[in-house]
């Protein structure tokens, strides 16, 4: 047998374990400016959310990961507090490529045998201590060997890094900043209906593009918030998701820090305008048995209204070099064919290295978002399908949704998940 | 002993067994690019890294390329991150395809090296110069001395070159502007052509 016959991405194959495990429950801190606590105490928060939402005592979870970028506690410390003893556990470094692939590594050790339930967490303090936009300590360490091909150039924030494939983009298929800028218009629509949202006010695309440039062809708008809190994701085997408190949201296909040829920025592979999502989309959709077509909700990572962009596109929302148009038709909004970041995302809910995103997709296949909408004596919220202005954001017969982690235009991870139907 | 300097009040240093940033930034001190070329594959490759990406060869060679090229993107920064930085602002990083090697071993590759945009004296430049450049504009290579065996390659305008007629800009030029320069569509696909 050859490898090349080994037929990896079989559509017809359940061997990629399509369905057998779940988000049980998902929990998060207020997205905060000033926490005034560690990351260790809102690891902790956020964790017992989760565990409350799954209806989990200690002894249920014996599995922990978190990622970040050293800017957080590690799991044995965390667990301790929350009287929870671990079977398995890993703290790995990466930012918004992992939750993704931190749920495939869950899966993975489950079924391996190791543990059975693994809680995966994100805490930081991203406004009040080391700050997302790479500002205070980020920007005084010292430059080390590979570091000086870009930092000593001073280009090292992450918006500075993307630049080049953002305007390149706008070169290659005339993309517009208007264009663009309808990703902020959907998402802060989206965040007006949801009180956790660290900035709730609706903007206009006028708004966006007559906000101060930071570094073209971002501008104020088109960046994301930075903000101090933490979240988590309970994975479990499906049949074991059941038990819990609140329907399971079934992973149907992962796929983790997927990268281009070189991840890294020597640009010597490929247009810079195609970004991961290229090489993601041959591994998610057939491992699916799903195609873009069969999403209703998108998660696309917005650390810039580019981004969401950018994957969308290559992940084969619409044509290569049509993003631009797919973000402004009115597609992605609540009440268009298929809504992105329905929580605000990270432009305007709160920034968690793609957490939040995942946390509001399984809330949509549960048909129980937490917007305003009123709830019934059976604790059932009421969805009115209204989207006005403080109004509802829960999308009508959510039945499959996708994740695109996005870490660099070179590094993604996606995952798409569906509604339990037993 | 690790090469350190300081480069506008930020500490730079390439340890020992960094030898490839070693070699590469050492050349750069006389005024020379040079890039690595895998003995095998006979391609270049930057920046320096540990084997041929074609071929999985440690083996190569530091051969001089000219240091010419076309910006390919850039970044215009107006907010600035590093406190270095803060009173440069509006400057612009240049990633340029080098004329060597380009659209080679495939269509769409390029040696893209980086580097801000300065006078042919390595000062940077005026906000009025800055808004000259773009997708297009034909570029070579400076070196402004960190130490006396370490110095950085940066871009400037190449004005033997001739140069497009108006290079690919970002169309909005001041911050605070909502009427852009409507996007030529036509003139901006003979360019991707060309």
């Amino acid at each position: 047998m050859t490898i090349s016959s080994l037929n990896e991405h079989d559509a017809n194959s359940n061997k990629y374990l399509r369905g057998k495990y779940s988000i049980c429950g998902v929990g998060e801190t207020t997205y905060l400016r000033g926490s005034t606590q560690s990351t260790r105490s809102l690891a902790t928060w956020a964790i017992s959310n989760a565990m409350e939402d799954a209806g989990m005592k200690s002894d249920d979870v014996d599995g922990m990961l978190s990622y970040s970028g050293n800017d957080s506690t590690f799991a044995p410390s965390v667990a301790g507090d929350l009287g929870i003893r671990l079977n398995f556990y890993m703290d790995v470094h990466g930012g918004g490529s992992s939750i993704e692939a931190l749920i495939g590594i869950a899966m993975g050790v489950i079924e391996a045998g190791m543990c059975k339930t693994v809680a995966i967490y994100r805490a930081m303090n991203g406004y009040s201590a080391v700050r997302i936009g790479g500002t205070g300590a980020r920007s005084a360490a010292p430059i080390l060997g590979d570091q000086i091909h870009h930092r000593a150039y001073g280009w090292q924030s992450a918006g500075q890094m993307f630049a080049p494939t953002f305007l390149r983009h706008m070169y290659d298929y005339g993309t517009t900043p208007e264009q663009v800028a309808a990703v902020k218009v959907a998402h802060s629509k989206h965040a007006s209906n949801n009180h956790k949202a660290y900035y709730k006010k609706r903007y206009t695309v006028e708004e966006v593009v007559s906000s101060r440039i930071i570094c073209k062809p971002l501008h104020l708008l088109d960046c994301c918030v930075e903000t101090d809190n933490a979240t988590c994701i309970i994975v479990t085997r499906t049949e074991r998701a059941r038990d819990c408190l609140n329907p399971p949201a079934v992973i149907q296909s992962v796929v983790g820090r997927c990268c281009k040829p070189r991840s890294d920025m020597h640009y010597q592979h490929g247009p810079i305008s195609t970004v991961a999502g290229h090489y993601a989309r041959d591994i998610l959709w057939p491992n699916a048995g799903l195609g873009p077509e069969d999403v209703d909700i998108t998660g696309s990572y917005d650390a810039f209204t580019f981004t969401t962009m950018l994957q969308l596109e290559d992940y084969g929302f619409c044509k290569k070099g049509e993003g631009g148009e797919y973000v402004s038709n009115g597609t992605i909004e609540l009440g268009g064919r298929r809504p992105n970041n329905t929580s605000g995302g990270h432009l305007c809910e709160g920034y968690t290295h793609g957490m939040n995103m995942v946390i509001e997709n399984t809330r949509q296949l549960r048909g129980n978002v937490d917007c305003s909408c009123p709830i019934d004596k059976n604790g059932r919220r009421q969805h009115t399908y209204n989207y006005k202005e403080g109004g509802c954001r829960q999308v009508k017969n959510a039945e499959v949704t996708a994740n695109l982690g996005w870490a660099m235009p070179g590094t993604g991870s996606a995952m798409v998940m569906a509604k339990d139907h037993r | 002993m690790p090469i350190e300097g300081d480069y506008m009040g930020m500490i730079l240093t390439i340890e020992d067994l960094d030898s490839e940033n070693r070699d590469f930034f050492r050349y750069c001190s006389k005024k020379e690019f040079r890039l690595q070329r895998g003995k095998q594959s006979g391609l270049l490759r930057y920046p320096p890294t540990t084997a041929c990406p074609w071929t999985r060869d440690r083996e190569s060679e530091w051969i001089p390329v000219e240091g010419k090229g076309t910006v390919h993107s850039y970044v215009e920064v107006h907010h600035p991150i590093q406190p270095s930085f803060k009173d440069k602002v509006p400057y612009m990083i240049i990633l340029a395809d080098l004329d060597t090697q380009k659209g080679q071993p495939t269509e769409h590759e390029a040696l893209r090296v980086a580097g801000n945009l300065m006078t042919e004296d390595g000062e940077f430049v005026s906000p009025e110069i800055i808004k000259t450049v773009g997708i297009g504009t034909r570029v070579k290579l400076i070196y402004v001395q960190v130490t006396n065996e370490f110095a950085l390659p940066h871009w400037t305008i190449d004005e033997s070159a001739e140069q497009p007629f108006e290079p690919w800009r970002y169309p909005q030029e001041g911050s605070n502007l909502i009427n852009f320069r409507k996007l030529d569509m036509s003139s901006s696909l003979c360019f991707l052509e060309a």
